[in-house]
């Protein structure tokens, strides 16, 4: 049993552990080459995520905690291991499987929000669901729930530069939750925001994590941030460490 | 459709700058309809040429005049369906800058030869009963607002017996053109007014005009008619009529090179202008599309939305700048009267059309494919 499955048995709520694992990452290495110098980033990481889970991330720098993330997205393939989500095993995916399947299966939040600034929210959250068949009313009124989940009804109209950063990165979450994902990812999502917005982010993590049934896996080099999660599992040099942190 | 918001939203990223590259495109299309309405001005002799119709004229110069009985002759040469005379006039009405073709001419024959000139039967018969009427061009009466019954004075080189220069004619007709390149800008009239007034070279005309009834025999028939009149006092140079009006258009000069080499010009630098602002505008925005791509856009799409982005900007200055030709074009012609069949032929704004959307694909390809091939990962962190 590795250091992450020991602590999820330890730390995801029985409701959790009994729908099954969503994520299962087995002995997946990632190796980067700059120049003639290997950089082994990932060596070795299992982890097992469960429906409905909240993981935190965490780790120092450079210890590829993006990396890991990238590949749950199915952004990056590992060099070498199997990353499974959902029963789907996303390293042998094409790059246009990989494309279908995000669009159908993950919501990614940036810590810089990443909203396309020329279109107002309302058009970044309608993005995923271009790719589907929806109507255009179907996708508005999509888009006004998912607005009105993060709280920002009345700011459909908005282009990004008009938001604030606990703004933006709302609109982002909504924009992750908007196709109705099973698995949230989130790149350090409080990063970039002062200490009230941070709260708000966190708070709505949580109640998309417990309201919504969403599994979240969320890299932070927060403790506040990691302590809003269910449990915690940290990254050193490639590795998931053995201590949990909560 | 869905996606248009999208596209839209990137051309207007940089305003500045897509009305620069919108302008510049419009201004290249602007010129590309100008400039075809010009070259197929020069070319309008050519092109309305006639493949059945032969013209024949003295073999030392056109300005030389052949004989009258030279006509039955032709008219018994094997292949021969028809023929008709034609004799410049060189008139000029009111100032020498109000130039026009003057033609005298036998009426029933000529207007036979050209059947595309549309002539009411009521104006053809008022025009053949009258020997001094003439008839005109629609252009032409459009240009001097003549209207039928009008007295036109004509003074020309020609002196009449009476001993003056001053012709004058009664409009009897005006006819239009079967399509919008027949000549609409000739003044014809009745050469036996002019054989019967003037002092001198009586029984002559300038030039035959010759049906054939068979154009591939064309070759064949010419040389059988020179060899006709060889050795007579008036020897005669027969060609189609396609090759007598491209020997004009060469006397002014190959326009039509010189207009396709300054459009060559014109659009390759286009092409480098809005190139370079669809590379900028994917430099710019490698994180947004990196973006795209991780919420599920295939590659496929992300190319195809670039291209379009270039497409719509090449479309929409492409559209403007066809349409604002148009516009100037219908104006009519620039130069009062040198080029008096000005328009922009179909062919010219198809072809203006199909170059919109090479020119849009052209530009756009090579962003669109560094899109497409942008990996996720490295574009987030450059970003």
């Amino acid at each position: 049993m590795t250091p992450a499955t020991a602590s999820q048995s330890q730390d995801a709520t029985p409701a959790a552990q009994s729908q099954g694992a969503l994520v299962r990452v087995r002995d997946v290495h990632k190796v980067y080459t700059r120049g003639s110098e290997r950089i082994d980033v990932l060596q070795g990481v299992n982890l097992e995520v469960p429906r409905g889970d909240f993981l935190a991330l965490m780790g120092p720098s450079g210890s590829g905690k993006t990396t890991l993330l990238n590949l749950l997205a199915g952004l990056d393939r590992p060099s070498g291991g199997q990353v499974e989500i959902g029963g789907d095993r996303i390293d042998s995916m094409s790059e246009g499987q990989l494309a279908r399947w995000r669009s159908q299966h993950v919501g990614f939040v940036f810590q810089l929000y990443n909203l396309l600034p020329t279109l107002t929210a309302e058009r970044n959250v309608e993005l995923p669901l271009l790719l589907t068949p929806l109507s255009g009313s179907d996708r508005k009124r999509h888009v006004a729930a998912a607005l009105a989940v993060v709280g920002l009804a009345d700011r459909g109209k908005h282009y990004p530069r008009q938001l604030s950063g606990g703004q933006e990165q709302r609109v982002a979450i909504a924009r992750a939750i908007v196709a109705d994902p099973t698995l949230l990812l989130c790149d350090e999502p409080t990063g970039d925001l002062d200490r009230k917005s941070e709260e708000e982010i966190l708070d709505l993590l949580q109640a998309l994590n417990r309201d919504h049934g969403k599994t979240i896996v969320m890299v932070t080099h927060n403790a506040h941030a990691a302590a809003c999660a269910r449990r915690t599992v940290y990254l050193n040099k490639g590795q998931l460490q053995p201590e949990a942190i909560q | 459709m869905r996606f248009l918001p999208l596209i839209w939203s990137n051309l207007r990223r940089k305003r500045v700058r897509t009305i620069f590259t919108l302008l510049s495109i419009l201004v290249a299309f602007l010129l590309f309809g100008y400039l075809g309405a010009v070259s197929n001005a020069f070319d309008l002799g050519v092109k309305i040429a006639g493949v059945d119709r032969l013209v024949m004229t003295h073999k030392v110069s056109i300005i030389l005049p052949l004989p009258l009985s030279y006509q039955d002759r032709i008219e018994q040469v094997p292949g021969v369906t028809d023929v008709a005379n034609a004799t410049w006039f060189g008139g000029v009405y009111q100032d020498p800058k109000n130039f026009f073709a003057q033609m005298a001419v036998d009426p029933e024959r000529y207007l036979r030869l050209y059947p595309e000139f549309l002539l009411p039967e009521a104006q053809k018969k008022a025009w053949l009963a009258d020997r001094t009427g003439a008839i005109c061009g629609r252009y032409l009466a459009d240009r001097f607002h003549w209207k039928i019954g009008d007295r036109i004075p004509l003074t020309a080189p020609w002196q009449k017996k009476d001993g003056s220069n001053s012709w004058e004619f009664t409009l009897d007709g005006i006819y239009d053109g079967a399509t919008p390149s027949t000549d609409v800008t000739q003044f014809l009239f009745h050469w036996k007014y002019l054989d019967e007034a003037r002092t001198r070279r009586n029984g002559m005309v300038g030039w035959y005009i010759i049906r054939i009834g068979h154009p591939d025999q064309a070759p064949q028939i010419a040389a059988r008619l020179d060899d006709l009149f060889a050795n007579s006092d008036s020897e005669t140079k027969t060609s189609t009529e396609k090759a007598f009006m491209q020997g004009f258009a060469k006397q002014v000069g190959n326009i039509g090179a010189i207009i396709t080499a300054i459009l060559t010009v014109v659009f390759f630098i286009i092409l480098l202008v809005a190139g370079n602002t669809m590379m900028q505008s994917v430099r710019e925005r490698v994180t947004e599309l990196a973006v795209l791509k991780t919420v599920g856009f295939p590659n496929g799409l992300i190319l195809t939305l670039v291209l379009c982005e270039s497409v719509v900007l090449a479309v929409v200055g492409g559209a403007l700048g066809l349409g604002l030709a148009w516009l100037l074009i219908s104006r009519g012609d620039p130069t009062g009267g040198a080029l008096p069949i000005f328009y922009l032929p179909g062919e010219s704004a198809v072809l203006g059309v199909v170059f919109i959307f090479l020119l849009g694909a052209a530009t756009g390809s090579l962003p669109a494919i560094q899109a497409m091939r942008l990996r996720v990962v490295e574009s987030l962190r450059r970003g």
